[in-house]
């Protein structure tokens, strides 16, 4: 690290430790390894769980369902052909981006407040990503038939329609899941095999043994862990805009108004890692006070993580008002029906909700006390977390329901399948998380340790 | 703090990663086989028929025209298949104590159909028909094999959309002159020559190769 570089990270960690006072090398690791490795749950735990698996289980009865009797299940209709399926997906897939962008992009950019949050972030991600896929598949009517979007040989001579931005949807997500999970995975690799080696049961030392893929942690194991990091992190910083972005020609690519428009890109991401943001915030101030790890997980990341949500969030907004002066400025008609439509057509309450709940409440994040105060931000970031819901089913289905021709004009109803699919996607979602922080270590032992070691070492130069 | 895995461990991890490899090429490799295979496809399979009708004896050694019993083929989707009374034209006179036509002379007396097996059948969702095909110089052996050497009849193609494509991107690949279209024995020229005659023709019939979804998927 440059002189320059370690004299402002002394500065930063003189204003405020990244690490509560008193913890060393072995400290982090056996409180955290603890949480894994004390047998038997909490009922804290299985109360929480259980509600998940009962959402999962509803999940499963919707697909059922669905797959029995079709898509008609749900509300949609011509004109509003997709609704909260599509919401959905393009919602989940956004929570994904903030784990990406902590894990990859920060660490690209030596931010070490990463450190204690890297790790459940990149878990949040790979299941929201696993949740966004299952709807466009749901979606599809015959999902049994999804490998038709992939290009394969076969015998109808036929590749998919590469000129779809559908089928970039399946590059892109398929690219951003395998690539998350390699990476998330290859972070992993060293904390079980500390796993591993604090194991006493047979059953989990062999468990934790087999996916440790034989870590020893030799020099040449940490020199080939280091560098594997660096590169997942190099091809994963990309996919944070890429993902989003091909998301959002979706909908650029089609002529409706409020859809086709050349801002969705960046609008989008920023959208995507403001959501993002809102539900690591959502998942770590629970975790934090149920597991006593407030000393790891400090309340400065929760500041920097308001910052960040904030920051987004005012990229979103200003993404608003560019819509809104656009459709005034473009001088088309339908453009400014769109946006007169949104505001004061049937759905205008929605709207309205989404203009409250991402741009209005969240300016409360400038308030120094309601960015420290974990209750407090816990409750906004609940509302962002909506309100980006929301605005996905504005764009998607609002755009819909009134566009050029009014004869074909319809509302679109949520039918009690379309909130169960939703409640469902919450039960795989929260099934895959609390299995995750039972069975594998929620902040990484490994970077906590180098980040208790440089700390000591810049007290000690200091 | 003693081993937990044998030091075999080793030598299995890394034969699991080729392993992998290995039967994921093999699985799709069979995959494959399985899906162009006379098994799965029904090419080249005789199926049993009420009676043995041979293609080869009627069309071939007796010379009678694909259109004497398949009428509507040059005007119509449907080649269609003849009425018993098409076969007691002659069967009246020739073979009439045949065992084996005993199924015919009962369907000519009660006036119910003979129930063949479909050969060739192609999904509900492709549009087919035989009558521009014909018109525009496909042979009947091009899409149905050699009809006049069949003993039983059987499927000569995949049926695949692949194999409806070969023609549809290429016709003059297959194209023969008018006057050969139900020539059964019709022998086209071999490699450049028929794509020589085949552009030829193609031109000269104004063949257009159609490869829009909705040619075949209305």
């Amino acid at each position: 690290m440059d002189p320059e570089g370690s004299q402002k990270n002394i500065a930063i960690a003189e204003r405020e430790p990244l690490i509560g006072p008193g913890h060393t090398l072995g400290t982090v690791t056996d409180k955290i390894s603890s949480i894994v490795l004390t047998p038997g749950i909490t009922k804290g735990w299985l109360g929480g769980f259980t509600i998940a698996v009962i959402l999962f289980l509803l999940l499963n009865v919707v697909m059922t369902y669905l797959f029995t009797f079709g898509v008609g299940i749900w509300g949609i209709n011509v004109p509003v052909a997709w609704a909260f399926a599509i919401t959905n997906f393009v919602w989940w897939i956004g929570i994904g981006h903030a784990g990406t962008l902590i894990s990859a992009f920060l660490l690209l950019m030596h931010q070490r407040w990463r450190t204690s949050i890297n790790r459940f972030a990149e878990a949040m991600t790979i299941f929201a990503v696993m949740c966004a896929g299952m709807f466009p598949l749901l979606h599809m009517g015959r999902p049994w038939l999804f490998y038709y979007m992939m290009p394969y040989p076969n015998p109808m001579w036929l590749w998919p329609q590469f000129r779809s931005p559908l089928v970039w949807d399946v590059f892109a997500v398929s690219t951003y899941f395998t690539v998350s999970l390699l990476f998330w995975f290859v972070g992993l690799i060293p904390d079980l095999a500390t796993l591993r080696d604090k194991a006493k049961s047979r059953f989990s030392q062999v468990a934790y043994g087999v996916l440790s893929l034989g870590w020893r942690g030799s020099a040449v194991h940490w020199s080939r862990y280091e560098f594997a990091s660096l590169l997942l992190a190099g091809i994963a910083t990309p996919l944070v805009v890429s993902v989003h972005t091909v998301v959002s020609f979706d909908f650029t690519i089609a002529i409706v108004p409020g859809w086709h428009s050349t801002i969705f890109p960046p609008y989008f991401v920023a959208g995507a890692i403001y959501s993002g943001f809102a539900m690591v915030l959502t998942l770590a101030i629970p975790l934090r006070s149920y597991y006593h790890i407030e000393d790891l997980i400090t309340i400065r990341h929760l500041d920097i993580m308001a910052k960040v949500t904030l920051a987004t969030g005012m990229i979103v907004a200003y993404a608003y008002l560019i819509e809104a002066f656009m459709a005034f400025y473009s001088g088309s008609q339908y453009e400014k029906f769109m946006l007169l439509n949104r505001m004061t057509g049937p759905y205008k309450v929605v709207y309205w909700a989404l203009i409250s709940c991402n741009l209005i409440i969240p300016q409360g994040l400038w308030s120094r006390k309601v960015r420290r105060t974990p209750a407090l931000l816990f409750i906004m970031a609940l509302i962002i977390n909506v309100g980006m819901w929301l605005e996905r089913f504005v764009i998607i289905a609002i755009s819909l329901h009134r566009d050029f021709t009014p004869s074909k004009w319809d509302m679109f109803y949520p039918t009690r399948w379309d909130w169960a699919t939703l409640a469902g996607s919450f039960g795989l979602f929260f099934l895959l998380f609390y299995l995750f922080i039972r069975f594998l270590p929620m902040i990484s032992m490994v970077e906590m340790r180098t980040l208790v070691h440089q700390t000591e070492e810049e007290k000690s130069h200091a | 703090m003693p081993q937990i895995f044998h030091r075999s461990a080793n030598a299995l991890s890394r034969f699991s990663i080729i392993g992998a490899v290995v039967l994921l090429t093999l699985l799709s490799i069979a995959l494959w086989e399985i899906t162009v295979s006379p098994w799965y496809t029904y090419q080249d399979e005789t199926q049993q028929q009420p009676v043995p009708f041979s293609h080869r004896h009627h069309a071939g050694e007796l010379g009678i025209d694909c259109r004497y019993c398949h009428t509507s083929v040059e005007k119509s989707s449907f080649a269609g298949l003849p009425p018993t009374q098409t076969c007691m034209t002659c069967h009246s006179q020739i073979w009439t104590n045949s065992e084996m036509l005993e199924p015919v002379r009962t369907s000519y007396r009660t006036n119910e159909s003979l129930s063949w097996t479909r050969i060739n059948s192609l999904p509900d969702f492709v549009y087919f028909d035989h009558s521009i095909h014909v018109a525009k110089g496909i042979g009947c052996t091009t899409c149905h094999g050699p009809i006049a050497e069949m003993p039983l009849t059987y499927r000569a193609g995949t049926l695949y959309m692949s194999w409806c494509l070969d023609c549809h991107r290429q016709p003059e690949k297959y194209v023969r002159p008018k006057s050969e279209v139900f020539n059964p024995f019709y022998e086209p020229p071999s490699g450049e020559k028929q794509l020589e005659l085949g552009r030829q023709l193609v031109k000269e019939y104004k063949i257009r190769s159609l490869q829009h979804c909705s040619t075949c998927h209305r």
